[in-house]
């Protein structure tokens, strides 16, 4: 089985004009199918950077990056824009839901992306609210939902197009500890139902349920592949 | 892309900033008001004018006897080129490519008489083709001089209007008898009203016609005051003044390259060059009305810059879900012209509620007759909607393009 992601020296340089900074150093990592890993380090390591190039978001400035053996150097703008529709489920934050939209228009827009006809589409959007317990939800505005609620709708539309990897940056960091605590439960199942989870976090205590840890500091990685016995 | 989403997407954006989005409409509105207006205050002169200028006939050259200026064939200058019955049949037997060739006598000064009533006003001796090319179109209940008429040199005489109510008022006229110069001649019919705007010798209404044929018997004239001519084809009028010359001058022996010889006034190319004053007037409105609509199509763009930079971290988001650059540069397009679609929908409507009443409004004026009214035409229409198009999809299309080239990474950051 190929490797979901590989990255050989991956270096990622920022150059604003006056300032020129380099947020990657080298990095050189494998992640297989089905691994749950948790991104931990500093503000400023380059934690987010890693993830916005596993998602495809942005592109490396230097090293190869493969992601499902295909190598993203030379596809188009269009090509990763369907990676990440297809294969990648973004969750972030500050849960970024479009403020204007229902639960179930949130969910609805990578289906719209991908192009799902309507019946296919409301069928899919149904079946994403029972599964993180929303259905009573569906035409509810964001504002009208608790944060716990946000963070659910955001991992529905994360998995609508049923991405093999879930890449998460702080999904519990605007959230209570109960309501973390369920969205973790939840990231588990996933884990379990077969999803690669990559996450950044700064608790410990979360990071502690993960198969694997990595800590960036200073764009390079200090532990590699420690394994977390658990 | 959900055309459900766009929609709310644009209806979110109108409540959040309701002033805005409204001034804009309403400048949009109001450069699509000035430039309809514009146009078709443009549109409405121009057919007045066409109308006044068919009073005098279309498609015809007037042409006068002159003076030879250049020694020919054994005869010196300074000659009097003067045109008789004869140059009339000529002309038609040696110019097919006329259609219609006509002489005119004109006589000032003669006295009408009906009742009480006495009038000393112009004659003219015609040819029945005046009905056609001189726009001497009888009123309901009338007729034209006809080929009989000059045949039987009949005594018959065709009023112009004005002169039909200086004499019977509101009487009918035709069928009765009126003195001319102390002879009897029935009215055969009056002309309907018109406007004239070019004319040698006086308007037409103020006139009377009668057969040249019965002129001539009359009034013992020998040559006509002037021959009218209509081609057949239009688009050789010069090839054919230079066979008039030619053809005239075998006959009365000048020199086809002599151009006081005769003097022409032609009519249909004044005409030609007058529509295209008209045209360019009327791109000459339509520029003035199209900047402010420029302006208005400035205020979009604006309005799409400052929503794009209010929405930055939406688009990220957007992208970071797999969308492409085409759906983010769509959506905003589509944006814009919803705008201009319903700025230029509320002007068109408005200007059209405008124009037409004041086609209702009854204002009698001679300001009328010159300037007609306000009228838009579907050219009017179709091409103010090709101007609203360009401006909507250029005001749409930069802002856009903006927006699709957002780095997905620095908008998710954007706060």
């Amino acid at each position: 089985m190929t490797a979901m992601i590989e990255m050989t020296g991956v270096r990622k340089k920022y150059n604003t004009g006056k300032v020129f900074f380099e947020a990657l150093r080298g990095i050189d990592l494998t992640v297989a199918q089905n691994e749950f890993i948790a991104i931990m380090g500093p503000s400023g390591s380059g934690k987010s950077t890693l993830m916005n190039i596993m998602g495809c978001l942005d592109v490396p400035s230097d090293g190869e990056y493969s992601f499902e053996g295909v190598n993203i150097r030379n596809l188009s703008s269009n090509a990763l824009a369907d990676i990440r529709n297809k294969k990648v489920g973004f969750v972030f934050q500050a849960f970024n839901l479009l403020p204007y939209a229902t639960a179930y228009e949130n969910i609805e827009v990578p289906l719209l992306f991908a192009g799902m006809k309507g019946k296919k589409r409301k069928q899919r959007v149904t079946d994403l609210l029972d599964q993180v317990g929303l259905a009573d939800k569906v035409d509810n505005k964001p504002t009208e939902l608790s944060g716990g609620e946000m963070q659910r709708v955001a991992i529905a539309r994360a998995l609508a197009n049923k991405p093999n990897l879930i890449l998460a940056d702080e999904p519990t960091g605007n959230l209570d500890s109960k309501s973390g605590e369920d969205i973790i439960k939840l990231f588990h199942q996933l884990w379990k139902d077969g999803h690669t989870i990559i996450l950044i976090t700064h608790d410990m205590n979360i990071a502690g349920q993960c198969q694997k840890i990595i800590k960036l500091k200073d764009g390079q990685i200090h532990n590699g592949n420690n394994s977390i016995p658990k | 892309m959900n055309p459900r989403i766009l929609y709310s997407i644009f209806i979110r954006d109108f409540r959040k900033q309701k002033k805005r989005m409204t001034l804009t409409i309403m400048a949009i509105a109001w450069g699509t008001i000035s430039i309809m207006l514009l146009l078709a205050f443009g549109e409405g002169i121009k057919i007045q004018m066409d109308r006044n200028r068919k009073g005098l006939g279309e498609g015809i050259v007037i042409m006068w006897g002159g003076r030879t200026t250049i020694p020919f064939q054994g005869m010196g200058t300074g000659r009097n080129i003067r045109f008789a019955e004869e140059d009339v049949e000529y002309l038609q037997r040696r110019m097919p490519e006329l259609r219609h060739v006509a002489g005119e006598y004109v006589r000032w000064g003669v006295q009408f008489k009906y009742g009480d009533k006495v009038y000393a006003e112009r004659v003219t001796g015609v040819y029945p083709c005046y009905e056609e090319i001189r726009s001497h179109y009888p009123r309901a209940g009338g007729r034209f001089i006809n080929e009989i008429d000059m045949e039987q040199k009949r005594r018959v005489v065709f009023l112009g209007h004005t002169l039909k109510e200086k004499l019977f008022g509101n009487e009918e006229a035709v069928g009765k008898q009126i003195l001319v110069n102390s002879v009897p001649f029935t009215v055969i019919g009056v002309m309907q009203e018109k406007n004239q705007m070019g004319m040698y010798n006086g308007p037409d209404e103020n006139k009377a016609s009668i057969p040249a044929a019965t002129f001539a018997a009359l009034y013992g004239h020998r040559y006509f005051n002037l021959i009218i001519y209509q081609p057949r084809e239009f688009d050789n009028m010069e090839g054919i003044e230079r066979r008039v010359f030619e053809v005239l001058g075998a006959r009365h022996k000048f020199d086809p390259n002599d151009n006081q010889a005769l003097w022409l006034w032609d009519v249909y190319s004044g005409a030609v060059e007058f529509n295209n004053m008209m045209l360019g007037i009327q791109i000459f409105l339509g520029l003035i009305g199209g900047m402010s609509l420029l302006i208005a199509g400035v205020g979009v763009a604006n309005i799409m810059y400052v929503s794009i930079k209010e929405r930055t971290r939406e688009i990220g988001v957007k992208m970071a879900m797999g969308a492409r650059k085409r759906y983010i540069l769509v959506q905003f397009l589509v944006e814009s012209l919803i705008i201009v679609t319903a700025g230029g929908a509320l002007g068109m409507s408005l200007s059209y509620i405008l124009t037409e009443g004041f086609k209702r409004v009854p204002i009698e004026s001679e300001v009328m007759d010159f300037m007609g009214r306000p009228t838009i035409s579907p050219e009017i229409g179709i091409i103010v909607i090709i101007i609203l198009g360009i401006i909507g999809f250029v005001s749409g299309i930069f802002p856009a393009m903006k927006a699709a080239s957002v780095n997905p990474v620095e908008s998710l950051r954007y706060e």
